[in-house]
């Protein structure tokens, strides 16, 4: 018998042993981070980086596959209880050497995990992660040129290309609002004091908004640059526009942070995902009769909140609870009870 | 059911009311949930892996006596933290506000020969949205027993403070039993329905898992210990059994506590649902400790109000529940273990008989409430 077949022989007679558990329900308590668990990563220091802005050190589990600079990772944080999923940015380089990662993350105003790991967030604390993704990466070719366009904590993926490859010519234009809202600033100006980067910081709390069109005065050879973008969709909008115009849309690579949540209505379009079915909702009635007048097979119960044997993937959109009026917006491993939930605007339920 | 409807006193808008008052008191609860109470039921389930995993560990030597009392006591309240504060209320849901795929409703499965999607079905959804309804909730002598002056009474019945002993020692096999209609399914015409097979084919599977780890593995890798090994297993199974037996009994078997009529429910409001899990339930009193071992369905009142309400916070809502009951001049029916134990026990002997006097129908509860 193959070593291979042994351990899973070996595993399934552990499995009996922990029945109705598994061997990784008692092998959690101890070795959380171990190869073969549920990818997860310890939080063992916070940075505060700027006011609202602080650097996280994960040392992620034995199963992480490293990541590419420019990539993000999503995390699940335990909020007052509640698990919630969220993208950021890598900024570590890809070679440190303690195995540690680094994402960066900027407080934004009522968001939960954002202020929750700036500001509360201790060492220690165990997070989920999943493996690094995204396709904001630099080539495998240098670029002879290469031009950072960023704002906010649009930053936080270009850094951790900075800090992961080294260009002949590297120039970057950055905004925020003041001096001291750059997240970076001491780094990104000792590099340019190594003649590593040229940096133009736009100081929009004074200077106002970027208008893409200065970029000829602040980056002259900008269209023979390769171009890595990443800011708000107005900034990235623009630079779009900017690039087509310009025949030189093929050397622009841009990164979109998560489209802002549409604002919950009352009612709306629901969408059955599996069996592709698309009626429209009012806000008042449960989702339950919606589907089941659409036609859906519903799992279905009590029909009045008490027995959870409706609950339904919400695959995106928002519902509202029909006894407490609390809204649920869509995220990885949502469930709704669908018996007393109404459509809040467009939503997809995955049935 | 009784001759006078505790709750005649009530009008329709002050049982609406009532609703609305108890609607506030869930809401708060709802609004509070947060860090303390995730921290609460990782730290108990975290606590019951551990404790099981020591005791199993001091059965590997309980060929000596000392281990083998010590082991057994550990593995019976490792089983009935497992079935009653861990596993019941999660199956309930109460936890699946944290988004913790692992504490969640719909992928937890228990140390009980039931598979938890069967035991949610008849008990999350038939017992308690139906709670002591005649001829609904079957939960009501689980369909062996009469628990109630008003249901028929049968020969059978003689038998019946025999059949709720041996319900009481393999209560897991009785709920099993239960949760599979097999009084019913196994007539003719339904045992070969296929949704009925492939869920006995569940349970089957469920059982063989239970028997194999406590009553061939464990025993197997205790060596010498094989014999004592497999008695200290199936004590503790008998145990939790027994508890569990007892702890539900209390809930709705004592003296006090009401049954109703099918018709009562008919466009049953808010508030007459409020009312009728406040008038069908019984409550246990006691320590923190007993509250603990029960999974706080010593707080079963509260719980019938709001079953998906983390079982840490019952404590506290019992006494604004509890404030309620007063002030809308209702009976509170609670008491110590013993107590409702005895009291739960002695109906299912008195009700083996029949009714001493010929049966008195009461009047609809509904017609009574609409008439005050």
């Amino acid at each position: 018998m193959t070593s291979a077949a042994l351990r899973s022989r070996a595993w399934k007679l552990l499995e009996m042993v922990t029945t109705p558990l598994l061997p990784s329900d008692y092998l959690d308590l101890v070795s959380p981070l171990r190869a073969g668990a549920d990818l997860r990563g310890r939080i063992e220091a916070v940075h505060p980086e700027t006011d609202d802005a602080a650097t996280v050190v994960i040392r992620p589990g034995r199963g992480w596959r490293g990541h590419t600079a420019g990539q993000y990772v999503r995390i699940g944080v335990d909020v007052d209880g509640v698990r919630l999923w969220r993208a950021y940015s890598l900024t570590s380089p890809t070679n440190r050497q303690d195995g540690r990662v680094t994402i960066t993350v900027k407080a934004i105003p009522d968001g939960k995990v954002s202020n929750h790991l700036v500001r509360r967030a201790k060492p220690g604390t165990l997070i989920q992660l999943d493996q690094a993704t995204g396709d904001f990466v630099l080539p495998q070719a240098k670029p002879v040129k290469v031009l950072y366009l960023t704002a906010g904590s649009g930053i936080t993926p270009v850094m951790g290309m900075l800090r992961d490859t080294e260009f002949d010519d590297v120039v970057m234009v950055h905004c925020a609002p003041r001096p001291q809202d750059v997240i970076f600033r001491n780094e990104l100006h000792d590099l340019v004091a190594d003649k590593k980067l040229r940096l133009t910081e736009v100081h929009t709390a004074t200077d106002g908004m970027l208008d893409i069109a200065r970029l000829d005065e602040l980056v002259p050879d900008w269209a023979e640059r390769e171009t890595w973008a990443c800011g708000p969709a107005g900034l990235l909008d623009a630079a779009e526009e900017h690039w087509s115009k310009h025949g030189v849309q093929e050397r622009l690579h841009t990164e979109r942070f998560r489209p802002s949540i549409a604002v919950a209505g009352d009612g709306g379009e629901v969408t059955f995902s599996a069996t592709g079915k698309t009626v429209d909702a009012d806000g008042a009635t449960p989702l339950l009769d919606i589907g089941e007048e659409a036609g859906v097979l519903m799992p279905s119960g009590c029909r009045m909140g008490i027995c959870f044997g409706c609950v339904t993937p919400l695959r995106g959109g928002a519902v509202r609870d029909l006894r407490t009026g609390e809204i649920t917006e869509a995220e990885p491993g949502v469930l709704i009870q669908t018996c007393v939930s109404a459509a809040a605007g467009p939503c997809d339920i995955e049935r | 059911m009784t001759a006078i409807d505790p709750t005649a006193h009530l009008t329709a808008e002050q049982i609406e009311e009532l609703g609305r008052e108890l609607d506030a008191i869930r809401d708060e609860v709802i609004a509070g949930r947060g860090e303390k109470d995730a921290a609460y039921i990782r730290k108990v389930i975290s606590a019951q892996r551990k404790l099981e995993l020591v005791s199993r560990g001091v059965l590997l030597f309980s060929i000596f006596p000392p281990a083998w009392l010590l082991g057994t006591a550990g593995l019976s309240v490792a089983k009935i933290m497992d079935n009653m504060e861990i596993g019941h209320n999660i199956l309930h849901g109460q936890w699946d506000w944290m988004r913790d795929p692992k504490i969640h409703s719909t992928t937890w499965e228990w140390d009980h020969v039931s598979p938890a999607d069967q035991w949610k079905h008849s008990h999350n959804e038939l017992h308690h949205t139906y709670t002591n309804v005649i001829g609904k909730d079957n939960d009501l002598g689980y369909g062996i027993m009469r628990v109630d002056e008003d249901q028929k009474w049968h020969p059978f019945h003689l038998g019946q403070p025999l059949w709720n002993f041996i319900n009481a020692c393999f209560f897991e096999y009785g709920i099993a039993a239960y949760d599979l209609e097999l009084g019913k399914n196994l007539h003719k015409r339904r045992r070969n329905n296929p949704e009925f097979r492939a869920r006995a084919k569940a349970v089957g599977r469920k059982i063989r898992k239970q028997v194999l780890k406590d009553y061939v593995i464990h025993p197997l890798l205790s060596g010498p210990s094989f014999l004592t090994t497999l008695a200290a297993t199936f004590t503790a199974n008998l145990v939790r059994n027994i508890w569990s037996h007892s702890v539900i009994m209390c809930g709705h078997f004592p003296e006090g506590v009401q049954v109703f009529e099918r018709r009562s429910i008919k466009d049953e409001t808010r508030g007459q649902w409020y009312l009728r899990q406040m008038m069908g339930s019984a409550n246990i009193s006691g320590s923190r400790a007993m509250h603990f071992m029960t999974g706080n369905l010593s707080h079963q009142i509260e719980h019938h109000l709001f079953p998906d309400l983390p079982s840490n916070r019952y404590a506290e809502v019992a006494v604004k529940v509890r404030a309620l009951f007063e002030k809308y001049e209702l009976e509170y029916v609670t008491g110590p273990l013993p107590k409702q134990v005895f009291s739960a026990w002695r109906k299912v002997f008195r009700l083996s008989l029949p009714n001493k006097k010929p049966e008195v129908k009461t009047p609809d509860r509904q017609q009574e409430l609409v008439a005050a």
